[in-house]
């Protein structure tokens, strides 16, 4: 699509916008053109929102579609009534630990309902772990790349293709596999990945600071990084275990299998962690959007804002690297689905991005359990999906960015 | 009143090559201050040092007496606004998310009504009112340089420095945007500050004129006393008869001169863009 016709299709697009949220103010009849102007940004923000509602059901409704099909398959209905009655079922649990406060945990919907007992096991326990690592890494990823993307003004970066994804599993692997921690203990995998996973965000950050890099040359520093890392991860996995090939494919492409429920709560923490900072930065990161210059010259500490914003991507990247292995392309495509839809206003940008990252994953994930009857590593999926898309945004870059 | 501006001995070198040394100026009148000079003199090197962009090789720049390197950069954003010389997006959003950029240094997380007020203001006097809801990067140049004044303007500054801001525009607009910006200096009792190439323009709106040549400034003050023959000639290598118009010195360019045969380390051919700074991409 030329330049011309994208512009079209924006404008399109934006309009419908301004007449989505026109109906929400009425007449502008007798206002002034300042007054006029407010409104209709006023409008375009509403329209935003309704859009991020938009996604929000499209999650919703894809949450049951992933936990519906498979060998087992399950109705959408169904599906919800487990997930309504196991959530109630949580909450009522934490009430009753209140003195005085009892409360029954069991709606009796799932006893109600057909081959109930087998179903509840079937999403809750088989098919819930997967799901909600598909939603983490979607939304961490996610959010993780339209960070990236605006702070370094950047359209191909993520924590794939700068290669931070990379590092933090080579950090993880020599953990695993030859014992080599930097702090002991369980949290010695996610620490070993982040430290490792920093070694290309340095790359990056003395880059931006003293080469002024184009966008192609970073992410070429960015592949080698991960070309380096992930040969020195395979070459250590099978150094171990020379029959681990398996294992080592599965690391390397990604995989979300193999996560079990006792891994959600940590890749949680870190991941929202991760994510309400970055929406607290989101307004930095627009101002970042308009070079370095003119960012310092609106009160932004350029240098330290950066360290920040790639401490919390290799803490993101960290959390997630640990229990999947390396994801590619979920980070890099989210964004730029969702600033079709609602502008590069980070602070809309990164709920949506995070929205359409788990849509994207889950969507990933359905298609990993469809094409073939064993469990086909998801980021296999995520880079048939995914790479086309990056060679369409190499292609699409504006002569002047080289 | 306005915000004091003083350099004191400033020097700046990038690497072994040096802009300026030796610079002691006041800026402490409200109104519009053009800044004048041949390509490459450092005129934006001077815009850098008051607003710490760029660290000064020797001397200081003060604002109301307090050196801008020991201030942090929120500090030096609500008293200082730039306006760069090109347009720097990678993602563009709309021209009034554009503007309300300017608000950043002084409003929280969200945008108040306040902010969409002062931004819509502000796009009013330059007239692009009607772009505001038109994505940035379908606008052509000029128009991208009205929205970045707009910006600049919104940032509600004592200091507003804008780096050749009439370069993309039309006569009409170059006139308009002079006369507005001389307009905004005298009604808010601030310091604007321009580089600016239109020696007549400059003439014609600014309350003063400081003009830059090879490594110090070469004049400073009102357009009599800047404007002259030998001046222009001596900076800008250029003959010129100075006329009066509408009671403000008027310049009538001659051809250009044949180079004298010192020429070659009399005018850098190039802006130096090394250094910690942001050069136009």
């Amino acid at each position: 699509m030329s330049r011309i016709d994208r512009g079209n299709a924006i404008r399109t697009l934006k309009g419908r916008l301004r007449l989505t949220g026109r109906h929400l103010h009425g007449s502008r009849e007798g206002m002034t053109a300042t007054d006029a102007v407010v409104a209709d940004y006023k409008s375009y923000r509403h329209a935003k929102s309704l859009f991020l509602l938009g996604f929000l059901v499209l999650f919703v409704v894809m949450v049951a579609v992933d936990l519906g099909v498979g060998n087992y398959s399950i109705s959408f209905l169904d599906v919800y009534t487990i997930l309504i009655e196991k959530i109630y079922g949580w909450f009522a649990g934490v009430l009753n630990l209140i003195p005085g406060v009892s409360i029954a945990t069991d709606l009796g919907w799932i006893a109600g309902m057909p081959n109930g007992q087998i179903s509840e096991s079937v999403v809750w326990d088989q098919r819930m772990p997967r799901i909600l690592a598909a939603i983490i890494v979607g939304v961490g990823l996610a959010v993780a790349g339209a960070a990236m993307q605006s702070m370094l003004k950047n359209p191909l970066a993520d924590p794939y293709t700068t290669g931070i994804s990379s590092g933090a599993a080579f950090g993880a692997t020599i953990a695993i596999t030859l014992g080599i921690y930097i702090i002991p203990g369980d949290a010695g995998i996610i620490v070993n990945a982040f430290v490792f996973g920093m070694i290309p965000a340095l790359v990056i950050l003395a880059l931006s600071r003293f080469r002024r890099p184009s966008p192609a040359m970073m992410i070429l520093a960015g592949t080698s990084l991960m070309y380096i890392f992930n040969a020195l991860q395979q070459f250590f996995m099978l150094v171990t275990d020379p029959n681990s090939s398996q294992q080592v494919l599965a690391w390397t492409t990604g995989s979300i299998t193999s996560v079990v429920w006792s891994d959600i709560p940590l890749m949680l923490v870190l991941v929202a962690l991760g994510m309400v900072a970055i929406q607290f930065l989101s307004r930095t990161l627009n101002a970042m959007n308009s070079g370095d210059a003119y960012a310092k010259s609106l009160g932004i500490d350029v240098d330290r804002f950066r360290i920040i914003v790639l401490l919390l991507v290799s803490l993101i990247a960290a959390g997630i690297v640990s229990f999947t292995g390396i994801i590619g392309f979920v980070g890099l495509v989210a964004p730029h689905i969702a600033r079709i839809f609602i502008g590069s206003d980070n602070r809309y940008l990164v709920p949506a991005s995070a929205l359409l990252g788990a849509v994207l994953m889950l969507f990933a994930d359905v298609v990993a359990h469809q094409i073939v009857s064993f469990d086909l590593p998801i980021g296999i999926v995520t880079s048939v999906i995914g790479g086309p898309v990056f060679l369409f945004l190499i292609l699409r870059q504006k002569k002047e960015v080289w | 009143m306005s915000v004091e501006i003083r350099a004191e001995g400033l020097g700046v070198r990038y690497g072994d090559v040096r802009v300026w040394e030796g610079i002691d100026l006041v800026i402490d009148e409200p109104g519009l201050v053009a800044i004048l000079g041949p390509n490459g003199v450092g005129k934006s090197t001077f815009m850098y040092t008051i607003n710490k962009l760029l660290v000064p090789t020797e001397g200081r720049v003060t604002l109301d007496g307090r050196d801008v390197q020991e201030m942090d950069y929120r500090e030096i954003a609500r008293l200082v606004a730039y306006v760069p010389q090109a347009s720097n997006e990678a993602f563009s959003m709309t021209v009034m998310d554009t503007v309300l950029m300017g608000r950043y240094p002084h409003s929280g997380y969200s945008t108040t009504d306040e902010d969409l007020r002062i931004a819509a203001d502000c796009m009013r006097m330059i007239g692009i009112t009607d772009l505001a809801m038109r994505d940035f990067d379908e606008l052509s140049a000029g128009q991208h340089q009205r929205v970045m004044i707009a910006r600049g303007m919104a940032q509600e500054p004592q200091v507003l420095m804008l780096d050749e801001p009439t370069s993309n525009l039309d006569i009409y607009h170059q006139l308009h945007v002079m006369k507005m910006l001389r307009d905004i200096a005298r009604e808010r009792g601030i310091v604007i500050l321009v580089i600016c190439h239109d020696l007549n323009a400059a003439s014609r709106y600014a309350d003063r004129l400081i003009l830059f040549s090879d490594g110090a400034i070469r004049a400073d003050g009102a357009a009599e006393e800047v404007m002259t023959s030998e001046n222009i000639l001596d900076v800008y290598r250029v003959r010129a008869d100075i006329v009066a118009v509408d009671g403000r010195p008027y310049a009538i360019f001659h051809g250009k001169e044949d180079p004298p045969a010192d020429a070659s380390d009399g005018v850098k051919a190039e802006e130096p863009v090394a250094g910690p700074m942001e050069g136009p991409r």
